[in-house]
């Protein structure tokens, strides 16, 4: 028994050091952006917003950002728009060939993002279109629509058929079964799709290089052109805001969701 | 309630337009333009021939980098292996009302940004980075330790976008273990280490290899931890990609490199599920 318990706070301590292993460069990532020094590197010496505020007077960087909201929000709008009725079908309904459809919409996650990258872009110039915004945004759709699939299915079969069943033998019309039965019960898989397709959208890089122009660069590209030039403090503040920013939403998200989905449970 | 048979599929039908059209198309024609010849100049002329496939394997340059990027992918799975299982393992087993906060902080990371956890390395990594600071602080060296800018730079990259993957998988298939299996065999005189080889184990190895096929798969497609952390020698078969199409332009050529590194993950992928069965990997990613 004795050598039962070494054996477990080995696993305990081993795990807590693949923890550390994982989180020590993203909070040093998160304490180098308070380093006045002109090298964002250790030691620390004193303490100081300074490059926060270097940051909040970059307007390339403030576009980008501005870029990457826009695309993120539209693209989880579309993502989900077409994701959601899809997750329905195979949540809802038996037919031939589901399984195989439902491989053909979830695999392309196994497609390297390299080669999506070089197939739209080669498939727009064949076509002989310019590079766009529609085609960023057509092409992080495209991206993002398995994770919408995969999440919404997932949040999807908990929800009974039978409450609508119910409202339908009581008398609701189709409309207002959806209406008041099905959405609400939908809403939080909705919900979830789209913050996962925003986060993904918003965190893209490789394809984005790709498909991205000079004139709609979201902020990932924008970090990655600055990394050639140089490793610049600047660099340690975005990601200090990035990391803040991605970690509260989908938290405060995630509570609101929670909340959203009691208040309509029937 | 009687179903109308075209319903389902008019509520796939988006999602299947969209893939069709802008991907499984494109990706097709990938490959067809890969046949191609190029143009000196303006648009490449349709063809049927192998010299992009020729000119790949003409010497050893594209194929050491091919190779190199398999090698890498293993080593990365096996790393993520060795670190992944036992935290996979510890959240399967333990009690501790902390374990639902654990589990979040495993998948925190996907939810930060892909870009600034790679760059995060060089913070740790650099000559002025977090270890080499404290090793030169305690005397321990007396120059740097170059540790940036090499394979183990990049695979320490991979390994951060990886292991939740891998932890994520392997916890799926433990936790669908019965756990009355392995208090019989021990009650049946089983040690600990005994019960968990002869029964924990082989029950979670669709997990393993779930896990394993994942991780190598998004490997062979990195593009950005060989470029923020590698060095030039650790370039992977997407950089290569990269370099074709947006430097050089040679579309053909970079179908070329696209094709064959896709048919490298088909088959790998077609093998694995002939055997596995996909859906394990799915069933995993869903828990994301």
């Amino acid at each position: 028994m004795k050598k039962l318990i070494s054996g477990w706070s080995l696993i305990k301590l081993y795990t807590i050091l693949v923890y550390v292993w994982m989180f020590a460069p993203i909070v040093a990532v998160v304490i180098l952006a308070f380093n006045p020094q002109q090298f964002g590197t250790f030691p620390m010496e004193g303490f100081s917003f300074k490059w926060f505020v270097k940051l909040s007077q970059n307007s390339t960087i403030l576009d980008a950002f501005k870029n990457s909201l826009v695309l993120g929000s539209l693209t989880a709008v579309f993502a989900t728009a077409i994701g959601v009725p899809a997750a329905m079908a195979f949540i809802r309904y038996e037919f031939k060939g589901k399984e195989f459809i439902n491989t053909l919409l979830i695999a392309p996650i196994m497609i390297p993002e390299v080669i999506l990258g070089v197939a739209l872009l080669l498939f727009i110039r064949w076509l002989q279109q310019p590079k766009s915004f529609a085609l960023l945004l057509i092409g992080h759709v495209v991206l993002t629509l398995p994770y919408v699939l995969l999440i919404v299915q997932a949040r999807l079969v908990g929800i009974r058929r039978e409450y609508e069943e119910a409202a339908l033998s009581l008398g609701a019309s189709p409309f207002q079964t959806f209406r008041e039965i099905t959405f609400p019960l939908l809403a939080p898989a909705i919900f979830a799709g789209m913050l996962f397709a925003f986060t993904i959208s918003f965190d893209d890089v490789t394809a984005t290089l790709f498909w991205a122009t000079a004139q709609n660069q979201t902020v990932p590209v924008q970090i990655f052109s600055m990394l050639r030039t140089s490793i610049s403090p600047e660099i340690n503040a975005l990601g200090a805001v990035m990391i803040v920013l991605t970690v509260s939403i989908p938290l405060a998200a995630g509570y609101v969701a929670r909340r959203f989905a009691r208040g309509n449970t029937p | 309630m009687k179903e109308k048979p075209w319903k389902p599929w008019l509520l796939l039908s988006p999602s299947l337009t969209a893939v069709f059209l802008l991907l499984i198309v494109p990706v097709c024609f990938v490959v067809v333009y890969s046949f191609w010849l190029r143009a000196p100049s303006g648009m490449d002329i349709p063809a049927f021939q192998f010299g992009n496939y020729a000119k790949f394997f003409a010497d050893s340059f594209y194929p050491v980098i091919l190779l190199n990027t398999i090698r890498v992918a293993l080593e990365t799975v096996f790393l993520c292996l060795v670190m992944g299982y036992i935290p996979a393992y510890f959240f399967y087993r333990t009690e501790s009302r902390l374990k639902p906060f654990l589990m979040i902080l495993v998948m925190l990371p996907f939810w930060i940004s892909f870009i600034i956890r790679t760059l995060s390395w060089i913070n740790i990594l650099g000559d002025s980075g977090l270890i080499n600071h404290l090793l030169l602080k305690y005397g321990l060296i007396s120059v740097p330790l170059p540790m940036l800018y090499n394979e183990g730079a990049v695979i320490m990259g991979l390994i951060q976008y990886l292991l939740p993957f891998m932890i994520l998988n392997i916890y799926v298939s433990l936790d669908g273990i019965d756990k009355s299996l392995t208090e019989a065999a021990k009650s049946l005189g089983c040690t600990e280490w005994q019960a968990f080889r002869e029964i924990t184990l082989p029950l979670s190895l669709p997990g393993v290899s779930a896990g394993c096929l994942l991780v190598f798969v998004l490997t062979c497609g990195t593009y950005l931890p060989p470029m923020i952390l590698g060095g030039p020698g650790n370039e992977m078969i997407a950089n290569l990609i990269f370099k074709r199409v947006v430097g050089t332009l040679d579309w053909p050529f970079g179908s070329a490199i696209s094709a064959i590194l896709l048919f490298l993950l088909v088959i790998i992928v077609y093998t694995y599920n002939r055997y596995m069965g996909i859906n394990q990997i799915f069933k995993s990613l869903s828990k994301g």
